[in-house]
């Protein structure tokens, strides 16, 4: 019984975790080069709605999906003209994409849709449907432990929540053992050695905010055409922050990343398995504190244990040539 | 002295302004907005429905934030709306501090009970529909477990909650009815994602039949469990057509007949050019087909006859007092146990 609820817990989490993955990684991309984004949340709120409404119109989840890529791309590339281009404060043009996609999806959303800023329910065929794998009813029959894990965390999920989880080696790979990836460290950390080495400060910053942008699109798309199905109005209820926090929790690193988003994840599914239940020598926990519960944490691991998060060195100053 | 003096005159011109009293109904929805398929979405179908049958037109309006509420009733008062009627229990407040100093409109608040003479309260007896939808949520599980998603944490959805679980009960007495709250905030209301999340939670503890008093979030609610192939509840509007044969009923309110109620009382008040519009409290339950449960093409196949008896006769029942449903509100507590 216990174990049961162990796993119904684990494969929430699973589920739970791949926009914060998604985003986070995002965030890393950008702040690695030295372009701090607080967009985040913004921009899978624009792609979310960018997925919903496309998906409802073209009746394919695939362009869904590819719009809301490129929609969140051209806000992350506004993000960077004012930021790498006009040199303006990076915190105030990430904050301006949070107002613009809040208020731009509501109103777009009621325009087009006339539904309260809602997009159209997607059916079956336009939205991410999940995968089941192989055997996996066998396998949970007949092998103890692993064969129940296999069904239901790995088995039986998106094919986006399998791309999110390795996307996470992906980025550690581009990061650390490519050019590129060794470059964008580089331009994080002390952008005029760079410059000085003949690499482009500007253009170096523009890949790695479209990298994100990128990412973002595909969480805002996770959330409205593989969570739910359609959008709604501030969907993303703060996600894009949360996943800000994981990325500072785990220190600008790809695989830490991995594990503050599925901690974050699992506390989300804790509170809402926890609910009216009633623990040992407690008794029943007001709904209110177990709700409560995942951002008391985060304040007290962040301000116990993970010690000091350094930020590249040259985040949120543009870069400026010569004076 | 001269200010003082304009003031009294703009203040005189304004009250003078009110007294022609005009039939010019408007309604405001509450954050919800006037889309969201269930409660908001009724009140604006009563209205519609007035507008088709009378040919007069309304003005209604979709608050943004709650700052608005106040803001939005001044506006349409002073412009000489008349009646006002206002969806939702937050707006209980702004109807308390503004309807006293607009004596000549008549203001109608849906599911909160304001006392002020020229306000009518609307309220539902919410937990007799529930009750109904809890026998049927109870005899179509075949686990034996059903679920309970409410929108925002609030006395009002915990009236729901335990009306339902009385009806569950009433049906199995066996039978274990998990429940849990979208969130503590207004965006309970419109949290899909959440919702949604809650009902696979609840199915993995093998829940098959959930009903989602949450507003907005419901359609995550209706989407999960049409996914999974279970069966979910649908509250205020008829919801059953929005996953056809995976929505066992819809526990409606009629808020669309309270506001066309409303508008044509008034109506009727105006062209008597007396104050017969009726203020003060007006409960509408079981008895006056206030509340209920849908039968429709959508769900026929997933009701039985059976189903239809055993709601029929508590709904009887009910309406002559054998069976006392519990309402939360009376002592903020719920005697059904849930498990």
């Amino acid at each position: 019984m216990v174990w049961q609820t162990i796993l119904d817990l684990l494969e929430s989490t699973v589920r739970v975790s791949p926009p914060l993955i998604f985003a986070a990684l995002a965030g890393l991309f950008s702040e690695r080069s030295g372009i701090f984004d607080i967009g985040l949340e913004g921009k899978m709120l624009a792609g979310a709605f960018a997925a919903g409404a496309a998906a409802s119109v073209s009746h394919s989840a695939l362009i869904g999906l590819l719009v809301a890529i490129v929609v969140s791309l051209l806000l992350a590339l506004v993000h960077a003209f004012a930021s790498i281009t006009q040199r303006g404060n990076q915190i105030v043009s990430g904050v301006a994409i949070n107002f613009i996609a809040a208020g731009a999806t509501v109103i777009l959303g009621q325009a087009w849709f006339d539904q309260g800023g809602r997009t159209p329910q997607l059916a079956a065929g336009e939205r991410f449907t999940t995968v089941d794998l192989p055997y996996a009813q066998w396998a949970s029959n007949h092998i103890p432990v692993l064969g129940p894990i296999y069904e239901h965390l790995i088995s039986g999920q998106f094919w986006l929540t399998y791309l999110a989880f390795a996307m996470v080696p992906f980025t550690w790979w581009v990061l650390y053992r490519t050019r590129f990836g060794l470059r964008l460290r580089a331009v994080g950390e002390n952008p005029a050695a760079v410059d000085t080495a003949g690499i482009s400060v500007t253009w170096l910053r523009y890949r790695a905010v479209m990298c994100d942008g990128i990412l973002c699109g595909i969480a805002g798309a996770y959330l409205s055409m593989a969570m739910a199905a359609g959008f709604t109005k501030g969907m993303t209820a703060g996600r894009g922050y949360i996943a800000l926090a994981a990325l500072i929790f785990a220190k600008w690193r790809p695989v830490p990343v991995l594990f503050a988003c599925l901690l974050f994840g699992f506390l989300d599914a804790f509170g809402i398995r926890m609910q009216g239940v009633p623990l040992p020598i407690i008794g029943q926990v007001p709904g209110q504190f177990v709700q409560a519960l995942p951002y008391i944490l985060t304040v007290v691991l962040l301000a116990g244990f993970i010690g000091r998060a350094i930020p590249p060195r040259a985040g949120g100053k543009p870069y400026v040539k010569e004076r | 002295m001269k200010r003082l003096l304009l003031t009294a005159v703009a203040l005189a011109a304004l009250s003078a302004g009110a007294v022609a009293k005009d039939f010019k109904p408007a309604v405001i929805y509450d954050m919800g907005g006037k889309n969201d398929k269930s409660f908001n979405e009724a009140a604006y179908n009563g209205a519609q429905k007035f507008k088709k049958e009378t040919g007069v037109d309304f003005r209604d309006f979709e608050i943004a934030n709650d700052a608005q509420r106040e803001q939005a009733l001044r506006r349409f008062a002073r412009d000489g709306d008349n009646p006002i009627v206002v969806v939702g229990f937050s707006w209980a407040n702004a109807i308390q501090s503004v309807a006293p100093k607009y004596p000549d409109t008549d203001f109608v608040i849906i599911d909160a009970t304001v006392d002020a003479k020229n306000v009518r309260s609307v309220t539902f007896a919410e937990p007799e529909g529930s009750y109904l939808a809890g026998i049927m949520a109870a005899m179509a599980s075949k686990t034996h477990t059903v679920g309970f998603i409410g929108g925002m944490d609030v006395p009002l959805i915990r009236k729901f909650e335990c009306g339902y679980i009385g009806g569950v009960k009433h049906a199995d007495k066996d039978a274990k009815v998990l429940t849990a709250m979208t969130g503590t905030t207004p965006d309970a209301w419109n949290d899909p994602v959440k919702a949604g999340e809650i009902a696979k939670s609840q199915m993995d503890q093998s829940a098959d039949v959930i009903y989602a008093a949450a507003g907005g979030s419901g359609t995550g609610v209706l989407q999960a469990t049409a996914d999974a192939s279970k069966l979910a509840i649908g509250v205020d509007s008829n919801q059953n057509y929005m996953q056809p044969g995976h929505v066992l009923t819809s526990m409606v309110k009629r808020v669309d007949v309270a506001v066309e109620q409303a508008f044509k009382d008034e109506q009727q008040a105006v062209k008597d050019d007396g104050k017969s519009f009726k203020t003060g409290e007006q409960h509408l339950g079981l008895a006056d087909n206030g509340v209920g449960v849908v039968f429709d093409k959508y769900n026929k196949d997933l009701v039985t006859d059976k189903m239809k008896q055993a709601v029929e006769e508590a709904k009887q029942k009910i309406i002559s007092g054998d069976i006392k449903v519990h309402d939360y509100l009376t002592d903020d507590s719920c005697p059904y146990q849930s498990s």
